[in-house]
């Protein structure tokens, strides 16, 4: 769906409607595979899921089908705050991440192209981070964000944190975490969009009197908004349901658990499939609605 | 041979497809049949695993090679990140042992290698150190293979009182690998005074810097013991369990703990991000070793501690049973387990350790921590076993804590 953005020059759309009609066993054909992984990893689990969602479970353990529509409402009833609070991270760590992507991408897909080995250079500083593992990446947050560790001690010396006041495990290291892992995936879809950006436009726009801002927010933005949407579904999808950052193991506490951790431990630790398969159907849906208003207003639904 | 892959199915695949030397035609329709037959059995709840599972082949009379999996700190280690122990039992008996800090957490662990032991499947061990209640589970579930102690012979230096748990009389499934203590553990350079009782982490100047254990026992049952219950007792209920989650969840919604998490609670006090915790006794020592200076002490609290063991068990996939039992009977020698004991500093369930500690090192004769006495066994409680009904509502709980529900 996103990644269809990546390519997204405009044009094409037409040809596709052209398309020859008439019925083609060969195309299905081709299609097969396509189709047999989606029955298999997408259809098949998600079914299996919604029937573990509906089970109940006997005082011992053992778990039965039964029609349990109350696990939906137990969960979001005992889980609710965790929702909430796991879409909050997520628009926030989104819209952080865009500020610190958009100038970023524009200086290595529009100001770098003069010089292209910098523009390499640069494109390979936002990837790098790639090469090492994320779960090594974020312990290594949580060593530089402690309370011996560098900055804390740097904002406790002027005064900016309280004597008592720290970083790690609080929902303040969590969005920061949530920001950093996932600004590649933001970064890279807007410089797609910015690298192709024509100059001329922007040039024709100061001809007819626009200044550096109306051009900006008239031309650059709408020319590279299918980069932007595209950017903020890769963060913000996958920033809701994260567990990683907000483990306690990383850079989480109890007051910043996400819904992610509460399926994790509902699934691993208590065992309780049927609360934790409701929450990840509730978790799917509300992305799914969140995402599809989005795209809607934002007019790129031909993204969907 | 690379490694098989971690997830069960896909290690199902791959060793179905290694086995079957055959066509390409052939592997597929195997991977195939077996994916199917693999899945569904995985779709099977839990409950009706209690079929009968079959006992991985024993290869070990002609491989000499074995995996243990352990918690951290929890084996002698020289200067070169050498076992010394091992060393000697690989050179003695030519077999080479894999020793894999792979246990963080019971809960943890196990939800990592449930689907494998489901099928009977090998989950990358042949002997596991579980806790107590833990190890009742699997052998609840028939995850064990039963031991011959016929090559145990060492098994006679089981100290009388681990011999007949409730969960495993005759000690037919596990064997004692260490027994420790759940208490405080503080930083003696922020903290000179020490902490003598559970409340003495609530004290207004430890705000957020308070570490408790994802080991729902050991972290509860010190609440409910500064609170006045005996564990052991058959007595205590529902009442008593929510009267210390409620101290607990009131300790962590006002910020008072920071975290609540399993064995690497021990990066945090090195961190700094903890100066106060509730903690296993052993790893305490091994702290201070790690960053070279005696930085923190560890003290039961007046009200009392938790009592575990952790158990040596063979899971049921596992074909290296007999060079397993090997290790077992290897580690039941007492000069073995003195030179244990006198680094991981736990409790020996062996016999004779005592005597063979003093000629390794007298200093550790008359350690607590190691070989504690009459007056600190009085201080230290068993955490009754709980019915399944029971640990299922009270994890459900003490998990809410955690997740900040």
């Amino acid at each position: 769906m996103a990644i269809t953005a990546f390519g997204a020059g405009g044009g094409p759309a037409a040809a596709v409607d052209a398309a020859p009609k008439r019925r083609s066993w060969v195309a299905l054909f081709l299609l097969l595979p396509g189709i047999l992984y989606l029955v298999l990893f997408f259809i098949v689990p998600l079914v299996s899921l919604i029937i573990t969602s509906l089970e109940t479970q006997s005082p011992d353990g053992a778990f039965a089908y039964g029609f349990q529509w109350q696990n939906y409402v137990d969960s979001v009833g005992t889980f609710g705050t965790q929702i909430w609070r796991s879409f909050f991270f997520a628009i926030l760590a989104t819209v952080i991440a865009l500020l610190f992507s958009y100038p970023l991408a524009y200086f290595i897909g529009v100001k770098a192209r003069r010089w292209p080995l910098l523009q390499s250079f640069m494109l390979i500083l936002v990837v790098a981070p790639f090469f090492i593992s994320f779960l090594l990446r974020t312990l290594a947050w949580k060593t530089i964000l402690s309370d011996d560790g560098p900055v804390v001690s740097a904002l406790k010396g002027l005064s900016l944190l309280g004597p008592q006041a720290h970083i790690t495990g609080e929902p303040i290291a969590v969005v920061f975490g949530l920001t950093y892992n996932f600004i590649p995936f933001m970064c890279l879809p807007i410089y797609t969009t910015l690298e192709r950006l024509d100059i001329r436009y922007l040039e024709a726009s100061s001809d007819l009197y626009a200044g550096g801002w109306a051009t900006f927010r008239k031309v650059t933005i709408p020319l590279s908004l299918p980069g932007i949407v595209s950017g903020t579904l890769l963060t913000f999808i996958p920033a809701a349901g994260d567990y990683v950052n907000a483990s306690q193991d990383f850079l989480g506490g109890t007051s910043s658990t996400m819904i992610g951790n509460v399926i994790q431990s509902n699934f691993l630790v208590q065992e309780n499939y049927p609360v934790a398969a409701a929450l990840s159907i509730v978790l799917m849906f509300v992305i799914l609605v969140v995402v599809s208003v989005y795209v809607k207003r934002s007019g790129t639904d031909d993204l969907l | 041979m690379r490694s098989l892959p971690e997830d069960p199915m896909i290690r199902e695949l791959v060793t179905r497809a290694r086995a079957s030397v055959v066509t390409r035609r052939a592997v597929l329709s195997t991977a195939a049949a077996g994916g199917a037959a693999a899945a569904l059995a995985a779709c099977a709840p839990i409950g009706s695993a209690a079929k009968t599972l079959k006992a991985g082949k024993d290869h070990s009379s002609t491989v000499k090679s074995m995996t243990w999996a352990n918690w951290p700190l929890y084996l002698d280690q020289d200067d070169k990140k050498k076992y010394p122990t091992l060393e000697a039992f690989q050179k003695q008996t030519g077999i080479s042992v894999k020793y894999d800090i792979a246990v963080e957490d019971n809960d943890a662990y196990y939800a990592k290698v449930k689907d494998q032991l489901a099928l009977g499947q090998d989950i990358g061990a042949d002997t596991v150190c579980l806790t107590d209640w833990m190890v009742s589970r699997w052998i609840q579930l028939g995850y064990t293979q039963k031991l011959d102690h016929a090559n145990i012979p060492n098994i006679k230096n089981l100290t009388t009182s681990l011999q007949n748990p409730d969960f495993d009389p005759g000690r037919n499934h596990s064997v004692p690998w260490q027994s420790g203590f759940a208490g405080l553990c503080w930083n003696k350079e922020l903290l000179p005074k020490g902490l003598k009782q559970v409340s003495d982490l609530w004290a207004p100047e430890l705000k957020g810097k308070v570490g408790a254990l994802s080991e729902m026992r050991d972290t509860i049952g010190l609440i409910m013991l500064e609170q006045g219950v005996d564990i052991s007792g058959k007595s205590w209920g529902d009442k008593e369990f929510t009267a210390a989650i409620d101290e607990l969840t009131k300790q962590v919604g006002s910020g008072q703990i920071r975290n609540i998490k399993g064995n690497s609670y021990a990066d945090d006090l090195k961190s700094g991000d903890t100066i106060a915790a509730i903690v296993w006794s052993g790893d305490v020592e091994g702290i201070n070793a790690t960053i070279g200076k005696n930085k923190f002490a560890f003290a039961l609290p007046e009200t009392g501690g938790t009592l575990w063991s952790d158990n040596f068990l063979i899971p049921i996939g596992s074909q290296e049973k007999a060079n397993a039992e090997k290790l077992i009977n290897y580690y039941y020698e007492p000069e073995v387990a003195a030179t244990v004991a006198a680094y991981v500093n736990y409790i020996t369930p062996v016999e004779g350790a005592k005597e063979a500690m003093q000629k390794i090192d007298p200093t550790y004769v008359d350690d607590q921590l190691i070989f504690p006495n009459a007056d600190t066994l009085k201080q230290a409680h068993l955490f009754r076993t709980l019915t399944n009904a029971e640990q299922n509502k009270y994890n459900s709980q003490f998990q809410g804590v955690l997740l900040g529900a």
